[in-house]
């Protein structure tokens, strides 16, 4: 089943054409990377899919329903979360809390509600909490449950980050370079991780530098290159296409 | 048809003014992306100073006049130091709240320096009002338009064929990017604190004569130029020259064809509207970008 | 978080001893409109501090509810808690009408677009001279009254204008806890990952402006009926940098903030009074410099005071 289709995206910013009209296509339960030169749009067909940044002209359907231009927010409803390169985590607030906000979209009591401390609203706030350590528990992070996001070291921050999007139960998990600013050690237990998400029924869509990460993992590998879609296959084939090697040339085959 | 053109050309003095205080706005906007509430003060003290070097000292209104201009940049580089480094690291929103902290400053200030009562400066040229179109106008008016005119003619030609012009809007546009270029970003920073107070002394410096020379005028000032700013579309100095003037004259005419105790309601209108309706401004290219 | 409520116990115990043992009229008003403060206050706080916006047009907001409820009951012979609910609603709706559009955009038009409705607010407030009797002021407001029982002493309605105030922080705090503050807190410190987990960041926004505007109408509305005569002054644009000043003394970052600096600067022109023209510098003073060397305020001094405590203990 098809749980993104993207087709003809384009987008520019002034004079620059960032994408020209770009398809995607993201298989349910599969791990689809997109990978491409510096520049190549990767990064604005993302934030574009994932609601941060609008495109001018194109098609975005998610699960059969046309989200357009929707913005992030309503995506997250319908169970579309995403990370951040440059990690976006609460800095202020608690391991717990960030991903107690990312359980969100679970939640539904008003304003009113809330300043009145109804039962509907402490009851949420339970139910919250409980799947929260729960995911803590699942993730290894439950040390740091009460301590605050901001103080733990660059790898724990990125678990958190994913956990925060966990909690939001998606169908569609869209990672942003998840392994940019991470060990060897780290990467491979994120590349470990990844492919566990598989059993949850996630699909998962990321954009990333790391080859050896990619070609592990994925099941299917998109390449943009000046804002357009050059190829798209396999790891295997990925690895073996001309054009592919051609758009690299000169580019290092290297970490982040 | 007299009393039209006599609405339209008080229309536009103002509206110049306004112009002026939004290209401040925008100057202080791109070098660091905050909104300054003491805009409007600047433009009090350039009309404050005026007012002690042309009256109280009794020095020529041609050399008042520019140093005004001179001083008001004294001021903006002064405000960058004095209140916009220091609290840039706290976030934005820190350092508005700080250029409000300012602008009561100035204003308390200003209240004790030269009092609580209305001054009265002279005009540049001390002549009969002119004939024009069958409307009588008052010379000041002239004076100001005349000058304005060649400081944008001035900063049109800065802006659009200088290198330093450039670089202070390389800087607005890609601060890193400029950095990389060798561009002293932190100079050109200063340079737009200093231009922007500047221009808007010498807004104050040029309405003086002909409006009331009081220390909380800044504040209305202050809600036209960014009206005038936002109107253009935040950012665009062009686009604020021509918010401002149509403020300007429509504020006029609605203060001679409708009522004058609204008149500075007019503003307030203006700015909902757009902000409801076209964010970025009416002349593209602006910055205004919804969430 | 329990913590919090403990504060406000101890708070509601302090509200209603003090009107029994000061020692005069006098100084139980001094606290009444101490109340009055802290209550617009409070919204403002909910307003910067977790959706990180400026009003400064808070003062125009105050001067409906006090106008409203007014010449409600002063002209037409309104019941009091009819007017103050007019009055109340009607905020809201102008609240919601300038915030809507405003609170849409990134960036900071918010404080713009108040600091014109404020001052457009105290423009009607002197122009609508048939409503509001003009720079004249208005007379004749009715008191508060439940039959013949009248809340007009100042201990009385110290005792109502305080009961509010408890009321509006118990709701602010629960409201802090729940769901709604979470996401208030989220899109505080990262409004794109909070819109990532679906909190639309523009309606939270909306929602704690038009509630700090509704506390600022109930807090004019608290004001009109115990002073019965009010002029437009009270309702201009140095009440509302005031109140900014308050948040800013008191610490933007927590609601107690509000009760500090709003007890703080309500007490303020107790010793000021022979300076009057100073007030407006020390004002602009106070901010400059909680800003530049204070950032977190009264409440952030005291965060630290205990943590060093609790750190060599």
């Amino acid at each position: 089943m098809v749980v993104l289709d993207a087709r003809g995206v384009k987008k520019s910013f002034g004079g620059v054409k960032a994408l020209r009209g770009v398809d995607v296509t993201v298989q349910e339960g599969t791990i689809t990377a997109l990978i491409g030169p510096n520049g190549s749009g990767k990064t604005t067909l993302f934030n574009i899919l994932s609601g941060v940044l609008p495109m001018d002209e194109g098609k975005v359907i998610f699960m059969n329903r046309e989200i357009g231009n929707w913005p992030a927010y309503k995506r997250a409803a319908l169970g579309i979360a995403r990370t951040f390169q440059n990690l976006q985590i609460f800095q202020e607030m608690s391991v717990l809390e960030n991903v107690m906000a990312g359980g969100f979209r679970h939640t539904s009591s008003g304003f009113m509600a809330g300043g009145l401390s109804l039962p509907k609203v402490r009851g949420e706030m339970r139910a919250l909490e409980k799947k929260a350590l729960k995911l803590l528990e699942e993730l290894e992070l439950t040390p740091y449950a009460h301590v605050q996001a901001g103080e733990l070291p660059f790898g724990i921050q990125r678990k958190v980050e994913i956990a925060r999007a966990l909690a939001l139960e998606p169908r569609l998990l869209l990672l942003d370079e998840p392994a940019a600013g991470l060990t060897t050690k780290e990467t491979l237990a994120l590349a470990r991780f990844i492919h566990g998400l598989k059993e949850r029924s996630i699909t998962v869509f990321l954009v990333e530098h790391d080859m050896d990460l990619v070609m592990g993992i994925s099941d299917w590998v998109i390449v943009l290159n000046f804002g357009q879609k050059i190829y798209e296959g396999t790891p295997l084939a990925v690895k073996r296409e001309r054009t592919v090697i051609k758009a690299y040339l000169g580019e290092k085959r290297a970490k982040g | 048809m007299a009393q039209l053109i006599q609405y339209i050309f008080a229309g536009l003095t103002m509206g110049v003014i306004y112009a002026l205080t939004g290209v401040g706005f925008n100057l202080i906007y791109n070098a660091t992306g905050v909104i300054n509430f003491a805009q409007g003060e600047f433009v009090m003290l350039g009309a404050m100073l005026l007012y002690t070097l042309q009256e109280v000292l009794h020095w020529s209104p041609f050399i008042s006049l520019p140093l005004v201009f001179i001083l008001g940049g004294v001021v903006g580089v002064v405000f960058e130091y004095g209140v916009v480094k220091p609290l840039i690291r706290l976030g934005v929103i820190t350092v508005i709240i700080g250029t409000i902290g300012a602008s009561v400053v100035l204003k308390g200030g200003a209240m004790l320096i030269w009092g609580k009562n209305a001054l009265a400066v002279e005009p540049l040229i001390s002549e009969k009002p002119v004939a024009f179109l069958g409307a009588s106008l008052n010379t000041q008016v002239l004076v100001v338009l005349v000058v304005t005119a060649i400081a944008v003619a001035i900063f049109w030609y800065f802006f659009g064929f200088t290198i330093l012009g450039k670089a202070i809007q390389a800087c607005s546009v890609n601060p890193l990017a400029a950095r990389l270029a060798g561009v002293p970003v932190e100079r050109m920073i200063t340079l737009s604190f200093c231009l922007s107070g500047a221009l808007s002394a010498l807004a104050g410096g040029l309405i003086a004569p002909i409006t009331l020379v009081e220390y909380d005028m800044g504040t209305m000032l202050a809600l036209k130029g960014f009206c005038a700013a936002i109107i253009g579309g935040l950012g665009n100095n062009p686009g604020a020259m021509v918010g401002g003037l149509l403020l300007g004259v429509m504020e006029g005419l609605s203060a001679g064809y409708l009522s004058s105790g609204y008149k500075d309601a007019l503003a307030f209108l203006v700015l909902i509207l757009v902000l409801f309706w076209r964010p970025e401004g009416l002349i593209t290219r602006g910055k205004g970008e919804r969430v | 978080m329990k913590r919090d409520y403990l504060i406000l116990l101890l708070v509601t115990l302090v509200a209603f001893t003090l009107p029994m043992i000061l020692p005069g009229d006098y100084y139980v008003e001094v606290f009444l409109f101490m109340g009055i403060n802290i209550l617009v206050a409070l919204g403002l706080s909910l307003l910067m501090g977790y959706a990180g916006q400026i009003s400064l047009g808070h003062a125009g907001f105050y001067g409906m509810g006090a106008y409203i409820s007014g010449a409600l009951t002063a002209h037409l012979g309104w019941p009091v808690p009819l007017a103050a609910l007019v009055a109340l609603v009607a905020t809201a709706l102008v609240a919601a009408l300038v915030g809507w559009p405003t609170l849409r955009l990134r960036g900071h038009y918010l404080a713009m677009a108040t600091l014109g409705l404020g001052i457009i607010l105290y423009i009607l407030f002197v122009q609508l001279k048939g409503i509001t009797g003009g720079a004249s002021g208005l007379s004749g407001i009715q008191p508060v009254h439940a039959g013949d029982l009248y809340l007009d002493t100042p201990r009385r309605y110290c005792y109502l204008v305080w009961s509010l105030v408890i009321l509006a922080f118990l709701f602010s705090l629960n409201l802090v806890k729940s769901r709604s503050g979470l996401a208030l807190r989220a899109l505080h410190y990262s409004e794109v990952a909070a819109s990532t987990l679906g909190i639309d960041v523009a309606k939270y926004k909306l929602q704690v402006f038009v509630f700090s505007c509704v506390l600022a109408a109930l807090g004019g509305v608290l004001y009109a009926h115990y002073i019965t005569f009010i002029s437009p002054e009270t309702f201009g644009f140095m009440y509302s940098i005031k109140l900014v000043v308050m948040i800013v003394l008191g610490g933007m970052y927590s609601l107690w903030g509000a009760l500090l600096g709003g007890a703080f600067l309500s007490l303020l022109p107790e010793f000021l009074h022979r300076l009057e023209d100073l007030e407006v510098m020390v004002h602009g003073l106070i901010l400059l410099m909680v800003l530049i060397f204070l950032p977190g305020g009264l409440t952030g001094l005291i965060q630290k005071i205990g943590e060093k405590i609790r750190g060599s203990s």
